[in-house]
C-alpha cells in the first residue's frame, strides 16, 4: 500500500515537473489577422510574413539590429561585379524539420519556383529586374550560382525574404530550415509553432537553439484586448504599439515597454498635381507651385505634431527615408524649420497677398483648401486638426474631411477629386528598390500625379533617371550617391510634405529574456531563437 | 416629479450650452499646446484635450449643437413621417400598401452606410457648420420610417371612425377633412414620436462622431468628445474625461422620461 503511494506521489511529482518544463518554453503573442498562406514564397500580409519569420530558414539574414547582413545556411556569399550572378557557399550537415537533407538542390528548387510566373510570388517580383529566364548552376551539393538576366539591385539583401524550401520532402512548405515549425493551427483562433528539432544553430556554450519549447499565436484583431491580456500576464510581447498604450504601460511598468527611437514609417500630406484632376485652375496652379507647397510645409509645426499628437514618441521628419534607415538615410537633409513668417514671405514674394487675415493669389482667390484623411485614425485626424491651425496663422483655412478608406482609395486612384492628402507610409523594407512604384513618375503609386507618360517636371524627370541609375546598379556607393540626390530633390520640390517619423514603440513581458527591441519589424522577436522565458 | 426633474435637467443644460460664449470664452478650437492633456485647472474647468484644446469649452459647444440640431432633425423626421404614414393610413388601400412597401424598403437600408456613401459623395471644401447641418439633416431625411409606421397605422383606425365618417357625410372631403379633422387627433402620436427621435438623433451623430465621420474638425460634437474614451481611459485616472459621457446619458434619460409622460397623456 505504501509502495503504492510512493509511486502515485511521484508519479504527480514527475507530471507537474513535465508541465512546468514543457510550459517554461512557451511564448505567447497576437497576430492581428489570419495568416494567408504558409507557403513563403505567396507571402504578403503581415501575418505571413511573421509566420514565414519565424518558421523559414533562409541563406542570409539581415540583422534587425546593426542592419547588416549575416550568413545563415549559405556560410557565404558573393555578388559578381555587373549584379547579375551570385554565388552561395553553404552549410553541410543540415536538415529540414522533418529530416529531409539541405543541399543547393534546394536552393535551386526554391529560386526556380520563387521565379515562376504561374506562382506569382511577390518575393520574386523583388528579383524581377528584366526579361529572361534565371538559371541555377549546381557546382557541387555545398555550392550553386545563380544567374538573373539583369542587374538586381541589393541582390544579397533581397534573399533575407527567401525561405528555402525542400526540393525532396513530402511535406512540401511545412518542411522547415528555421528555428520553428507549424504543429497546429486553429484558423481564426490560434496557431501554435513548435521548436524545429533539426535546427543548425547553437549558441556559444553549444546548446542547441531555438531556446524557447514553442511558440503560441492568438488570432486578436483588437489592439485594447491584446493590450488588456499583455497585461493580465497572458501574452509575452506586443508589437507596434500606439504611443498612447505605451505610456499606460510605462506609467505602470516601465521596464516592459521599450521605445527603440523613429521608426521607419512615415506620415506625409502631398497636394494634388494631377492634370486631369477636378479642380479650379488656379488651385491646382498652386498646388504645382514649388513655393507654395515649400511655405505650407514650414508653416507646419512638426516638433508639437510629435510631441502632442504621439505623446513624444515620434520624430519631425525629414525626408523620405527615416533616419532609422543607417546606410540610405542621406545625412546632408537639414530638417525643415518652423518659420511661418519666412513661409508668408515666400509666398508673397511668390504673388500671393495677406490682406486682414486672409490669404489671396494673384487673382484674388482666397486661399482655401481641403484635407482629406482616413477616419478612424484619430492620430492621422488630429495632425491634420493641428496642420488647419498652423496654416490659420499665415490666413489658408484649411477643411479638415475625415473619409472612410475606400472613399478615399477611391479619389486618390481612381477619380483624383481631392486637393490634399494626409495618410502615412509604411517601410518594410530598407532599400530605396522598393519604393521604385512611388518615385518613378510613370508608377501607379506615385501619389501626388501618377501615371505620367512623360515626366512632367524637370525635377521628375531627374528622380527617374536617378532611380533607374540606381537600381541598375551593383556598386552600393554608387547607389547611395544616385538615391542621396533624390532625397535632396524630394525635400526642395516637396511633393510630398512629410510630417513625422513614429517611433518604434513595443511591449516585453519581463518574464521574457533575451529581448532587445528594435525598429526593425520583428521588432520584439526579430531573435527569437535566442529568448527564452523565466517563471 | 420625474418628469420635472428631467425637464430642469435639460433646461439646464440648453441654457449652459448657449451661454457657451460667455462661460467658455476661450473658445472650442483655440489649441494650448503648451498645456495639453492637461487635468482641471482653473483656467481649463475640465482640462484639455490632447491638443491643448479646452474641454469644457468643447463639451458646451458640442452640447449646444446636439441639443439644437437633434431637435430639428426629429421634428423634419417626424414631419415626414406625418405626411407620408398619416397620408397613406388616411387613404388606405393601394396608398397604404405603397407607402408601407416604400417605407420597408427604407427600413431595409443599412442606415450608417448610406451616410457613410453621402459623406463620401459630399463636396469636399464645406465648412464644418455645413457638414453639421448636413448630417443632421441626412438623420432627420432617413429616420421618418419607424414613425411612418406608427402613424399609418393610428391613421387608418381614425379613417373610419365615427366622427370621420360624420364629417365625410356633412360633405367635408380630401384635404379639408385630412388637415382638420384627422391630422389634431394624430397630434399625441405625433408628439411621442418627435420625443423618441430626439434621443436617437442624439445618439446616432454620436455613433457616427465616434467612427469620425460625423461633425467635421474643428467643431465639437458629443461623438467625437466620446472619442476621448478609446484607449482604454481609467475613471479612476482621468474622471473627468468622462464628462460628456455623463451628460449624454443625462440628456437621453432625461428625454425618456419627457417621453414617458407624453406617452402616458397620449394614452
Amino acid at each position: 500500500m505504501k509502495m503504492k503511494r510512493v509511486i502515485l506521489l511521484l508519479a504527480i511529482y514527475a507530471g507537474l515537473l513535465q508541465g512546468l518544463a514543457a510550459a517554461q518554453g512557451d511564448l505567447h503573442f497576437c497576430l492581428r489577422t489570419e495568416p494567408k498562406t504558409f507557403n513563403p514564397l505567396k507571402v504578403q500580409d503581415d501575418a505571413s510574413v511573421a509566420v514565414r519569420y519565424l518558421t523559414g530558414g533562409v541563406l542570409l539574414r539581415m540583422n534587425r539590429q546593426t542592419q547588416a547582413l549575416e550568413p545563415e545556411l549559405a556560410r557565404s556569399s558573393k555578388v559578381s561585379k555587373d549584379g547579375k550572378q551570385i554565388t552561395f557557399k553553404l552549410r553541410s550537415g543540415i536538415s529540414f524539420s522533418d529530416g529531409t537533407p539541405f543541399s543547393a538542390e534546394d536552393v535551386a528548387y526554391t529560386v526556380q519556383q520563387m521565379m515562376d510566373p504561374a506562382l506569382h510570388s511577390p518575393t520574386g517580383d523583388a528579383f524581377r529586374s528584366g526579361p529572361g529566364k534565371v538559371e541555377t548552376r549546381i557546382v557541387s551539393p555545398t555550392d550553386i550560382s545563380i544567374t538573373f538576366p539583369a542587374p538586381v539591385a541589393g541582390l544579397d539583401r533581397q534573399f533575407d525574404q527567401v525561405a528555402i524550401l525542400s526540393a525532396h520532402s513530402p511535406k512540401k512548405e511545412m518542411a522547415v530550415l528555421g528555428p520553428f515549425m507549424v504543429a497546429d493551427y486553429k484558423p481564426g483562433a490560434t496557431l501554435l509553432l513548435k521548436r524545429n528539432p533539426n535546427y543548425f544553430k547553437t549558441d556559444a556554450q553549444g546548446r542547441k537553439l531555438p531556446y524557447l519549447d514553442s511558440i503560441t499565436l492568438d488570432i486578436q484583431p483588437n489592439r485594447d484586448v491584446e493590450l488588456l491580456r499583455f497585461k493580465r500576464d497572458e501574452l509575452d510581447l506586443i508589437n507596434s504599439l500606439d504611443s498612447e498604450y505605451y505610456d499606460k504601460l510605462a506609467a505602470t511598468s516601465p521596464d516592459i515597454a521599450h521605445d527603440a527611437g523613429p521608426s521607419l514609417d512615415s506620415e506625409q500630406m502631398w497636394f494634388n498635381q494631377v492634370a486631369t484632376a477636378p479642380l479650379p485652375p488656379y488651385k491646382r496652379a498652386w498646388f504645382r507651385s514649388v513655393a507654395f507647397r515649400r511655405s505650407i510645409s514650414q508653416t507646419i509645426n512638426r516638433d508639437d505634431m510629435a510631441r502632442l499628437v504621439f505623446r513624444g514618441h515620434a520624430h519631425p521628419a525629414i525626408g523620405p527615408f527615416s533616419p532609422a534607415n543607417k546606410f540610405w538615410f542621406n545625412a546632408k537633409l537639414k530638417p525643415i524649420s518652423y518659420a511661418p513668417d519666412a513661409a508668408l514671405r515666400s509666398l508673397q514674394a511668390d504673388g500671393f497677398g495677406f490682406e486682414n487675415g486672409v490669404l489671396k493669389d494673384k487673382e484674388g482667390n482666397p486661399v482655401v483648401f481641403s484635407i482629406i484623411t482616413n477616419s478612424g485614425n484619430k492620430y492621422r485626424e488630429r495632425m491634420a486638426t493641428m496642420i488647419q491651425d498652423d496654416l490659420q496663422k499665415i490666413g489658408i483655412h484649411v477643411n479638415v474631411v475625415t473619409l472612410d478608406f475606400p472613399a478615399l482609395i477611391e479619389r486618390m486612384t481612381q477619380t483624383f477629386d481631392y486637393e490634399a492628402i494626409l495618410l502615412g507610409l509604411t517601410n518594410v523594407g530598407l532599400d530605396p528598390n522598393e519604393e521604385m512604384n512611388v518615385w518613378l513618375s510613370s508608377s501607379d503609386n506615385h501619389q501626388w500625379n501618377p501615371k505620367q507618360k512623360t515626366p512632367e517636371s524637370a525635377w521628375e524627370a531627374e528622380i527617374d533617371r536617378l532611380m533607374r541609375a540606381q537600381a541598375s546598379s551593383a556598386d552600393p556607393k554608387k547607389r547611395k550617391e544616385a538615391f542621396d540626390r533624390v532625397q535632396e530633390i524630394v525635400v526642395e520640390q516637396a511633393p510630398f510634405i512629410f510630417l513625422v517619423n513614429k517611433n518604434a514603440l513595443s511591449a516585453v513581458s519581463s518574464k521574457v529574456q533575451g529581448a532587445s527591441p528594435v525598429i526593425l519589424a520583428p521588432q520584439t522577436y526579430w531573435n527569437i531563437e535566442r529568448l527564452s522565458k523565466k517563471y | 416629479m420625474w418628469r420635472n426633474a428631467a425637464c430642469t435637467a435639460l433646461l439646464l443644460i440648453v441654457c449652459l450650452s448657449l451661454a457657451a460664449n460667455w462661460v467658455a470664452p476661450a473658445g472650442y478650437a483655440k489649441q494650448y499646446r503648451e498645456a495639453a492633456d492637461a487635468p482641471p485647472s482653473r483656467a481649463h474647468w475640465l482640462g484639455t484635450d490632447e491638443i491643448g484644446r479646452d474641454r469644457f469649452a468643447r463639451v458646451l459647444y458640442g452640447t449646444r449643437i446636439s441639443l439644437l440640431l437633434a431637435p430639428a432633425a426629429a421634428l423634419l423626421s417626424t414631419l415626414l413621417a406625418a405626411l407620408i404614414g398619416g397620408l397613406a393610413g388616411y387613404l388606405g388601400g393601394t396608398w397604404a400598401r405603397v407607402a408601407m412597401a416604400v417605407t420597408d424598403l427604407f427600413l431595409s437600408l443599412p442606415w450608417l452606410f448610406l451616410l457613410i456613401t453621402v459623406r463620401a459623395l459630399m463636396p469636399l471644401n464645406v465648412s464644418p457648420l455645413i457638414s453639421v447641418l448636413v448630417t443632421f439633416t441626412m438623420l432627420g431625411l432617413l429616420g421618418w420610417t419607424s414613425a411612418a409606421r406608427v402613424l399609418c397605422a393610428s391613421a387608418g383606425s381614425l379613417r373610419n371612425a365615427d366622427f370621420v365618417r360624420q364629417a365625410r357625410a356633412s360633405g367635408i372631403r380630401g384635404a379639408r377633412l385630412f388637415w382638420i379633422h384627422v391630422v389634431p387627433n394624430l397630434k399625441p402620436v405625433l408628439n411621442a414620436q418627435f420625443w423618441i427621435s430626439i434621443p436617437v438623433f442624439i445618439l446616432s451623430e454620436a455613433n457616427l462622431g465616434i467612427l469620425g465621420l460625423g461633425v467635421a474638425e474643428p467643431m465639437p460634437s458629443w461623438g467625437s468628445l466620446l472619442r476621448e474614451l478609446e484607449g482604454l481611459v481609467s475613471v479612476g485616472e482621468q474622471p473627468w474625461k468622462f464628462v460628456p459621457l455623463l451628460l449624454l446619458v443625462v440628456v437621453v434619460t432625461s428625454f425618456q422620461f419627457v417621453l414617458s409622460s407624453e406617452e402616458e397623456a397620449a394614452a
